[in-house]
């Protein structure tokens, strides 16, 4: 193992990651709900009646993002995927965080910010789940 | 129901995400390339992000309802 010390960012992830936890401990705090970004978007399928409007606008939010971090000047991403092989992983990041119950939010954050055990097992599994196929991908096949 | 303040959560969620770099699919990448030039970003992202949470969930569990009037919506298996 080599750390990429050209591209590890310590300083900038950790500051990200105290406003995720910041907005993950307003949304329970003021209105209830656990952030999690998949148990959010599922919610709305079937939408419930009563239930939609909070999860539109969290969403709607999460999409504006962007343009409200834009004077930050953060390097845009660069996705280098073709649209076949988005859908493709859509669908596996679905189905696999509907059986599991929750995402790298949910289950990452809240989840392990609650002691939840149940949490942990997801979070190490679809962790090492990623070190796996990335290894296979990069080192095996590629 | 407010929806403003969802909206809030969504945007600080999103802004954090750009913030720290994970809307960007090669650093995600490269934190699960251990084999390869490894970039341990994503687990500072997971540290920064459950200590807030953590307080967040303490404080919510000490009342009966949240600070909106809605009640908690948290799973019950504590930790199960």
């Amino acid at each position: 193992m080599s750390i990429d010390w050209a591209h590890f960012t310590p300083g900038s992830a950790f500051a990200g990651g105290l406003v995720i936890g910041l907005a993950a401990a307003w949304l329970v705090l003021v209105d209830g709900h656990v952030l999690g970004a998949s148990g959010v978007l599922a919610g709305l399928v079937p939408p419930r009646e009563g239930d939609s409007g909070w999860r539109l606008a969290l969403l709607a939010g999460l999409v504006a993002a962007p343009l409200f971090a834009q004077p930050l000047h953060v390097s845009a991403a660069v996705i280098a995927a073709n649209a076949a092989t988005l859908v493709a992983g859509g669908l596996l990041v679905g189905s696999g965080t509907r059986l599991g119950n929750g995402c790298t939010s949910g289950h990452g954050v809240c989840g392990l910010a609650r002691l939840s055990l149940r949490s942990l097992a997801a979070t190490a599994a679809f962790t090492a789940a990623g070190f796996v196929t990335v290894f296979i991908i990069r080192h095996v096949v590629g | 129901m407010n929806r403003v303040s969802p909206f809030l959560v969504g945007l600080l969620f999103g802004i954090g995400l750009v913030v720290s770099g994970m809307t960007d699919p090669r650093k995600v990448l490269a934190f699960l390339d251990l084999a390869g030039a490894w970039d341990p970003s994503l687990a500072f992202v997971m540290v920064g992000a459950i200590i807030p949470a953590f307080a967040g969930f303490r404080l919510a569990a000490k009342r009966r309802t949240s600070l909106s009037g809605e009640p908690f919506h948290v799973p019950t298996a504590q930790r199960g």
